[in-house]
C-alpha cells in the first residue's frame, strides 16, 4: 500500500508546552483518515506541520515521497480547510475565488456544481464581511474542494453547517474518495467519524495512542460505539 | 509575490481608511495652499505634519493590517506560495497603498496650484519622497513588531511607543544630552544620533534641500557644515534606504521561522 504522507519522529513544542512528542505516522492514499484527540492534543499542530505552517523542531515529513522542509511547491497537491474561516473583508466571494485560483495557478474544478450544492449562488457578489458564519464555512468548503488536489486536509469541516449542507458535504467527501483522493480530517463529531472514517488516528499528549479502523477501536476498548471508546481512553489516561 | 502585492493593494485601497487618509492630505494641502498661496511656506508646514503623521499612520495601519489579515494569511500559507513572498507582498501592498494616499492627497492640490510651473518643484518632490520613505520604514517596523508579537495589545503598544520615542522623546533626549555635554565636542555624536532616527533624518533631508538655515537646528547645521548640501542629501538618502532595507530583511528572517 502506498503512503501519501509519511511522518517520522516529529517533535514540536511551543515554549514550555510540548505539543508533539515523537509522532510516527503514515497516511495511506485514497482513504479517509480521521485524526482524533482531546482539545490541545496536537491535532491542528500536526496538520499545520504537514502544511509547513508550523515548523517542527525535529523529525521528517514526506508528502508524496518528497521531504517538505523549506519547500512550498508541494502544497499544490494539498487542499486545506482551516478551522476558522476568516477572509479579507473587502472582497466579494467571487473575487476571493478568482484570487485563490489565480494564486494557485490552476483552473477551478467543478466550481459551479459546488456553488449550487452549497447554495452559494446568491452570495457570490456579496462582500465576505457581510456573510454569516455558516456561509463563510461553505465558502471555505468551496475553496478547499475546487482545486482537485490529491490530498484534502479538513480541520473541523462541519463547523456551523446546517443539516442539508452537512449531508451534501459527506456525500462530496465520499465521492471524492471514490475518485481516489486522500483525506485527513479532524473533528469532534463522532457520528461523522462512524460514517466516514476508514482509519482513526487517536493522538494523546503528542503521541499516537491508537491507529486502526473504527471496528478495531471498538473491539480494542470493548465498547459499542466510538464515543464511548474515546471516553474510555480519556478517562483511563486521566485527561478529563 | 506580485500577485499577493496586487491583492493586498486592492484590498486596502478599497477600505474607507485609505480614503480618509487621502482626503485628509487633500484638505490640509488645499487649504494651506489657498490660505497662504506661498508654495515654499506650505511645503514647510506640510513637512511638520508629514514627519509626525506619516510614521504614526504607517505604524497603526501596519499592525492593524497584519492582525486583521492573520486568518487570511493562514489561508495563503496553505497555498503553493513561498512564505517570504506572502509577507513581502502584503507589506509592499500596504506601503504602496499608504504612499499613494499621500502622493495623490498632496499631489492633486499642488498640481492644480501649478507646481510644475513653480521653482519649488524639487522641494515638493523631496517632501513626497521623504514621506514615502517614512511610510515604507514605519510600516516595515510595525509589520515586524506584529510578526513578533501574537498579543495585539502588546503589538499596538510597542508600535505606538516606538513612534512616540522617535517622533517626540528622541528630540528631547537629544537636546538634553547636548546641554549636559556642552563642554565636549558634539559634532560627531550628534551626527550619529540623528542618523539613528529616521524622522530626524527626514527632517534634515528636507531642510537641506529647502536650504533654510533658520529652521535647520543644530544637527542640520552640523550636517551641512560636515558634508555640504549635496553630500548631505546623498548620505541621508542612503541611510533612509538602509532604514527601509533593514526591517524588511528582518521581516523575511522572522517570517521564515514563525509558526502559524
Amino acid at each position: 500500500m502506498s503512503h501519501i504522507i509519511q511522518i517520522a519522529n516529529l517533535y514540536k513544542s511551543f515554549g514550555k508546552t510540548k505539543v508533539l512528542q515523537g509522532i510516527d505516522l503514515n497516511f495511506e492514499a485514497s482513504k479517509i483518515s480521521v485524526v482524533l484527540g482531546p482539545n490541545g492534543s496536537g491535532k491542528t499542530t500536526l496538520i499545520k506541520s504537514i502544511l509547513g505552517m508550523v515548523i517542527p523542531e525535529s523529525g521528517s515529513i514526506k508528502v508524496m515521497g518528497t521531504e517538505i522542509q523549506n519547500q512550498w511547491a508541494y502544497r499544490a497537491n494539498i487542499s486545506y480547510l482551516p478551522q476558522i474561516a476568516n477572509f479579507p473583508a473587502n472582497l466579494t466571494v467571487q473575487e476571493l475565488v478568482n484570487m485563490i485560483t489565480d494564486l494557485r495557478g490552476k483552473a477551478a474544478h467543478e466550481e459551479s456544481d459546488l456553488i449550487n450544492d452549497f447554495g452559494l449562488g446568491p452570495f457570490m457578489k456579496i462582500r465576505l464581511t457581510n456573510l454569516s458564519g455558516g456561509t463563510k464555512q461553505k465558502v471555505n468548503i468551496l475553496l478547499a474542494f475546487m482545486y482537485d488536489s490529491p490530498i484534502m486536509m479538513l480541520d473541523e469541516p462541519t463547523n456551523g453547517l446546517d443539516p442539508v449542507a452537512l449531508i451534501r458535504l459527506k456525500a462530496l467527501i465520499n465521492r471524492k474518495k471514490a475518485e481516489g483522493k486522500s483525506f485527513l480530517i479532524t473533528t469532534h463529531i463522532m457520528q461523522l467519524v462512524e460514517e466516514l472514517a476508514d482509519e482513526i488516528v487517536f493522538i494523546l499528549e503528542g503521541l499516537v495512542y491508537f491507529k486502526g479502523t473504527v471496528d478495531s477501536l471498538k473491539k480494542t476498548f470493548d465498547e459499542p460505539n466510538i464515543e464511548k471508546a474515546i471516553a474510555k481512553i480519556l478517562l483511563k489516561n486521566n485527561v478529563v | 509575490m506580485l500577485k499577493i502585492l496586487k491583492y493586498s493593494f486592492f484590498d486596502l485601497i478599497r477600505s474607507k481608511w485609505s480614503y480618509v487618509y487621502f482626503f485628509f492630505y487633500l484638505v490640509i494641502s488645499s487649504s494651506l495652499l489657498y490660505l497662504s498661496g506661498d508654495i515654499s511656506k506650505v511645503i514647510i508646514s506640510l513637512m511638520n505634519i508629514i514627519l509626525i503623521l506619516v510614521p504614526l499612520i504607517a505604524s497603526i495601519f501596519g499592525v492593524m493590517y497584519y492582525y486583521n489579515s492573520r486568518e487570511f494569511t493562514e489561508l495563503l500559507l496553505a497555498q503553493p506560495i513561498k512564505r517570504t513572498n506572502i509577507f513581502l507582498g502584503q507589506y509592499i501592498g500596504l506601503a504602496v497603498s499608504l504612499s499613494s494616499s499621500l502622493l495623490f492627497g498632496l499631489g492633486i492640490p499642488f498640481l492644480v496650484f501649478g507646481i510644475f510651473r513653480s521653482s519649488e518643484i524639487w522641494n515638493f518632490i523631496i517632501l513626497i519622497v521623504t514621506g514615502i520613505f517614512l511610510t515604507f520604514i514605519f510600516s516595515a517596523i510595525s509589520f515586524l513588531v506584529a510578526l513578533k508579537n501574537e498579543n495585539r495589545l502588546k503589538g499596538f503598544g510597542i508600535v505606538i511607543f516606538l513612534w512616540m520615542f522617535m517622533a517626540i522623546i528622541y528630540d528631547g533626549l537629544f537636546l538634553l544630552s547636548l546641554i549636559v555635554f556642552k563642554e565636549y565636542p558634539l559634532e560627531t555624536i550628534s551626527l550619529i544620533l540623528s542618523m539613528l532616527n529616521p524622522i530626524d533624518l527626514s527632517r534634515i533631508l528636507i531642510l537641506l534641500k529647502l536650504d533654510i538655515s533658520a529652521l535647520m537646528g543644530y544637527t542640520g547645521a552640523v550636517f551641512r557644515k560636515f558634508f555640504g548640501t549635496d553630500t548631505g542629501l546623498l548620505l541621508s538618502t542612503l541611510i533612509l534606504i538602509m532604514w527601509t532595507v533593514l526591517p524588511v530583511w528582518a521581516i523575511v528572517r522572522v517570517s521564515g521561522r514563525k509558526n502559524f
